[in-house]
């Protein structure tokens, strides 16, 4: 039992390094432009596809770095003639564009590569598993946490020492000083936007080698991403991380003990954190109410 | 695909009380009025065209239209043509379903129904359309309620029930692979039926279950349940999860190397989600319910695959395009038989068809049996191939075609009480 | 009479006439009787959120949980205790409306982005729920095995379960009784204060009005009304799925609301009718109808945010 708890609590981890992938791209484009995103697991899931049609042409690994960039260049493009015009408003605007988008990603991937999923297979080298004792972390799952590793590693430094990412960060706390400090917030706001699409992507590219690519991909994957800002406290990437990371941990270890909950888990956790800390757990109060 | 024709038989008095609106009513409700004698014969299909099911359900339609084109260069049914007005049912939503049936029933005065890919929605749709008398087949929701304890004079199923999959499958995999099974079983009406057939079946013949994994309905990822599952030891890893929640667990099946260690394999099987998976993850001993590639000579067959690819882009034919095929031309045999479409004495012509041989495309014999209007169909047991045999198209070995009504509990089993009304 | 107050009269007998004559003039246009109930009841939810998100300025991207609540009480009120269409309701509307109050003495001090986060994860909780707890629920097969019963009036009964045209009228009272409601407590001095929050919550609080309470309020209401709504809709059905506590149909209401214009009354109903009926002939039409909705999204917020009869109000004065 007790190793059974322990490869648990070591495979939450990998699945929730996932959700913070996924959550940090949406937490970053909340911060800043106040937009839910709810086209994201849209995004994801061209990344996904758009690594599909890449594969045959520039191999598992070109598709993984060109994937990202194209999605995050649609990213770019909705952004620039949607959602921008709609900064300033009640947020319930951006919402709904959002939702509507969810609508016809779905609808236009299905159009474009069929309703019936697609086979995605990832390099045979990173199928094995790494030990036979430990065998659920495979070469793929490690792969995958390296990854997102990197990528917020990289993402934490871009934000907090470069010009660009301490102006995201500022925005987050307040747009309007930022803007008055003569700061090109449009620009700001496209390329956080961007960024975010970009780990959509990524989260997409990393999915498809792990689950099966259709269009509906996405859907599953959204709600967990949202429940990991609220726990983490919103306006907070850390916070975002580490809501990630446990909620992860804690539908793993719930589907050992009471599998029929090991989703229903992670919305117990948020109205917990929402209880006992209604901010969340290193959220600011004041951010966004 | 089909194309929704329009509304034939439109209410010509209402049309001159609209007067003025008439134009307007042009743009709301396009409608055409029959040019032939005799108004076409209506066949209402409400299967999911989006969302999850939307694969399956576009294959069933693929082959409703090939069957309905088929009968239409024939005369159609009774010396009448076939019109097919298809809804979108969506993948889960049974209020749309239901909309969907009553607008079929209401508004177009469809002669015949048929619905659904999706179990719950297939359910929700019999209520409606028994409560309207109108005949309905379900072309692929495999519940056993819906020829069981729940069966209606005018709703027939043309897939199989779970039970039929449990018990054709049981034999098979105690023989090749041993008594020690774990289950992963979704978690709701489908694969707790599924899962207590197997149970049974297993227990019959001396097996003991070592665990039985409940994984909730659109589960991603499913390392939590193999780490269970193969610390129990089990000699076999039945997995009885369907459609995409397969395609993700078979996948992290293979990426963990469990089907190196432990025989995997499972009950119902289908084409559309093996040609989602890499063919890594192609692994295991199962059953489909109809398969493409038979013996030579098989009556119709070839004949079938070839009109299937013209409208599927190229394509074979699965399980589903099959069920479509079927549903449609066992219709027009019960209305030829009954000399009639009216929806009684249909049913009654439909309760014990048998299906011919270019209609069957496949060696038993198949036919609805009265007691609980359900299809005896055959199951066919083999092996998954990763590459094909040869034939990059050929994703299953077919190794025996089990006859229908020796794998089907018994009428009195199935709690079916049916009452025909007078 | 003023000029304004006639010209409310009239386009309010409008209003009513085309209701109670719907299912003999719909059929000219394609409709059908199940499609005029499905409107009421559908309409009747967004108006419900929209005396939340249109009157109060708070936007609840989860409602469609009191709205499943009440969907799923009232079946199961009428499957397993009693099998009666009244009680069924009001089991449904109390059933979701409490649970609204529970849960939004939670989330009012939370505003805007935060709001509609929370709103939307705690709707899912009940998604949740009835998908799993199949033993009672139904799970993903849904809630059956229950009716609406004929109304029992001792001299009489009328039965709504075979005839659509009984149960639409059926729907219809229900309907004007609980706009009556709205129109009501609007007009109250409560409703007034409500207006007053939504137009500038500060400038309200200054002047002593204990804000978090209002909104508790009007968001219970809210719910009662929308847990009604739910009790209607499975009553439509004789059904009751996972689909009705989802967020995409918290969505589709707060389209609806948005798509008739929020600022009015009327304006969710509106939208109801053209979202629905829209979205029913459109999926006849093309299996892209997905897209179409979209698009159509995407272009009532970027073009039209008032709404249809902001729009018209807008022509008008200008």
């Amino acid at each position: 039992m007790l190793q059974l708890i322990f490869f648990n609590v070591t495979n939450g981890l990998i699945i929730g390094a996932f959700y913070a992938l996924m959550a940090i791209g949406l937490s970053l484009i909340l911060n800043l432009s106040g937009v839910i995103n709810f086209a994201h697991g849209g995004f994801l899931v061209i990344g996904g596809y758009l690594a599909y049609a890449l594969t045959p042409r520039l191999g598992f690994w070109g598709a993984l770095i060109v994937a990202p960039f194209l999605t995050a260049l649609i990213g770019f493009a909705v952004e620039r003639l949607l959602i921008r015009r709609l900064y300033g408003r009640d947020p319930l605007y951006s919402l709904l564009l959002t939702f509507g988008l969810a609508f016809i990603i779905e609808d236009g991937t299905r159009q474009i590569w069929g309703a019936n999923g697609l086979p995605f297979s990832v390099p045979a080298a990173l199928t094995s598993p790494l030990s036979y004792q430990f065998f659920f972390i495979t070469g793929y799952r490690m792969f995958m946490v390296a990854m997102v590793a990197v990528v917020v590693a990289l993402l934490f430094v871009l934000l907090r020492y470069t010009r660009i990412g301490v102006r995201i960060r500022a925005g987050t706390l307040d747009l309007e000083t930022v803007a008055a400090l003569g700061v090109n917030v449009r620009a700001l706001r496209s390329l956080n936007f961007a960024v975010g699409i970009f780990l959509a992507g990524l989260a997409g590219v990393l999915a498809a080698g792990q689950i099966g690519l259709e269009p509906t991909m996405g859907d599953a994957l959204l709600m967990p991403s949202f429940i990991a800002i609220i726990v983490g406290g919103v306006g907070s990437l850390t916070g975002t991380l580490l809501g990630g990371l446990l909620i992860g941990v804690a539908s793993g270890l719930t589907a050992v003990i009471f599998p029929s909950a090991s989703e229903a888990v992670i919305y117990v956790m948020m109205a917990i954190v929402l209880l006992v800390r209604p901010r969340g757990l290193l959220g600011e109060e004041g951010m966004l109410t | 695909m089909i194309k929704r024709v329009g509304v034939a038989g439109f209410d010509r008095r209402a049309l001159l009380k609209v007067g003025a609106a008439a134009g307007l009513a042009q743009v709301a409700a396009p409608f055409v009025i029959s040019a032939r004698g005799e108004a076409p014969i209506k066949i209402g299909v409400a299967n999911p065209l989006t969302g999850t099911y939307a694969a399956p359900g576009k294959n069933e339609s693929i082959g409703m239209q090939l069957a309905v084109d088929q009968l239409n260069a024939k005369n159609g049914i009774l010396g009448r043509q076939i019109e097919l007005l298809a809804e979108d049912s969506t993948s889960g939503d049974a209020g749309a379903a239901v909309q969907k049936t009553r607008k079929l029933i209401e508004r177009d005065n469809v002669d015949f129904l048929v619905g659904n890919v999706n179990s719950a929605l297939a359910q929700a749709m019999a209520q409606v359309s028994n409560e309207k008398g109108v005949l309905h087949i379900v072309p692929g929701g495999h519940t056993d309620p819906i020829t069981g304890t729940d069966c209606k004079w005018n709703v027939f199923r043309v897939c199989n029930t779970t039970r039929m999959e449990a018990n054709a499958v049981s034999d098979l995999l105690f023989k090749t692979y041993g008594k020690k099974w774990h289950f992963i079983t979704p978690d709701y009406a489908f694969g707790h039926t599924l899962y207590q057939g197997c149970e049974a079946d297993l227990k019959k013949l001396g097996g003991t279950v070592t665990g039985n994994e409940l994984t909730p309905l659109g589960t991603t990822d499913f390392s939590a349940y193999l780490i269970k599952a193969r610390a129990a030891n089990p000699d076999v890893l039945v997995v009885l999860v369907q459609g995409n929640d397969m395609v993700n667990c078979l996948k992290q099946i293979s990426q963990f190397g469990i089907d190196k260690q432990i025989h995997v394999a499972g009950t119902q099987q289908e084409l559309e989600p093996v040609e989602a998976m890499p063919p890594e993850a192609r692994v295991g001993v199962w059953m489909f319910e109809w398969y493409w590639k038979q013996a030579a000579g098989t009556p119709g067959l070839d004949q079938f695959i070839a009109e299937t690819r013209k409208r599927s882009g190229g394509k074979v034919p699965t399980a589903r395009t099959w069920f479509g095929y079927v549903t449609i031309h066992a219709y027009a045999l019960a209305c030829e038989k009954a000399k009639t479409i009216e929806a009684k004495a249909a049913a009654k012509a439909l309760a014990d068809l048998e299906l011919p041989p270019e209609i069957k495309l496949q060696p038993n014999k198949v036919y609805f049996r009265g007691g609980d209007h359900q299809l005896m169909l055959s199951a066919f047991l083999g092996e998954l191939l990763q590459t094909g045999d040869g034939d990059p198209e050929n994703l299953f070995k077919v190794n025996s075609i089990v006859a229908g009504d020796s794998i089907a509990p018994s009428v009195a089993d199935t709690g079916c009480k049916m009452n025909m009304p007078a | 009479m003023t000029a304004g107050e006639y010209r409310r009269v009239v386009v309010l007998a409008a209003i009513w006439a085309a209701l109670i004559f719907a299912p003999y003039w719909m059929p000219v246009f394609g409709g059908y009787t199940a499609l005029g109930s499905r409107v009421l009841v559908l309409g009747l939810g967004a108006m419900a959120l929209n005396f939340l998100l249109g009157f109060t300025g708070v936007l609840s991207f989860g409602h469609a949980a009191w709205f499943g609540l009440g969907a799923y009480a009232c079946g199961l009120t009428l499957k397993f205790i009693i099998p009666s269409t009244p009680l069924g309701l009001l089991a449904g509307t109390l059933v979701g409306g409490v649970a609204g109050a529970l849960l939004g003495a939670l989330l009012v001090r939370r505003r805007g982005v935060y709001f509609a986060m929370v709103t939307i994860a705690f709707g899912q909780v009940f998604y949740y729920i009835a998908f799993q707890w199949s033993s009672v629920t139904g799970g993903d097969d849904g809630l059956r095995g229950f009716a609406r019963q004929p109304l029992d009036f001792s001299l009489f009964q009328i039965d709504l379960l075979h005839s659509d045209l009984a149960f639409y009228y059926f729907v219809l009272v229900c309907f004007a009784v609980v706009v009556a409601v709205m129109a009501l407590i609007l007009r109250s001095p409560f409703g007034r204060t409500m207006i007053a929050i939504r137009e500038n919550e500060r400038r309200a609080r200054f002047l002593g009005i204990p804000i978090e309470l209002h909104i508790w309020i009007a968001f219970t209401l809210s719910c009662f009304f929308m847990a009604f709504a739910g009790g209607l809709y499975a009553l439509l059905n004789n059904f009751a799925d996972p689909r009705v506590l989802h967020y995409s149909l918290s969505g589709d209401f707060v389209i609806m609301a948005v798509m008739g214009g929020m600022r009015m009354f009327w304006g969710p109903l509106l939208g109801a009718v053209v979202f629905v009926v829209l979205q029913d002939y459109l999926s006849s039409l093309t299996v892209n109808w997905m897209s179409f909705i979209g698009v159509l999204i995407v272009l009532i917020v970027l073009f039209f945010p008032r709404g249809i009869l902001g729009l018209i109000r807008q022509r008008r004065t200008a």
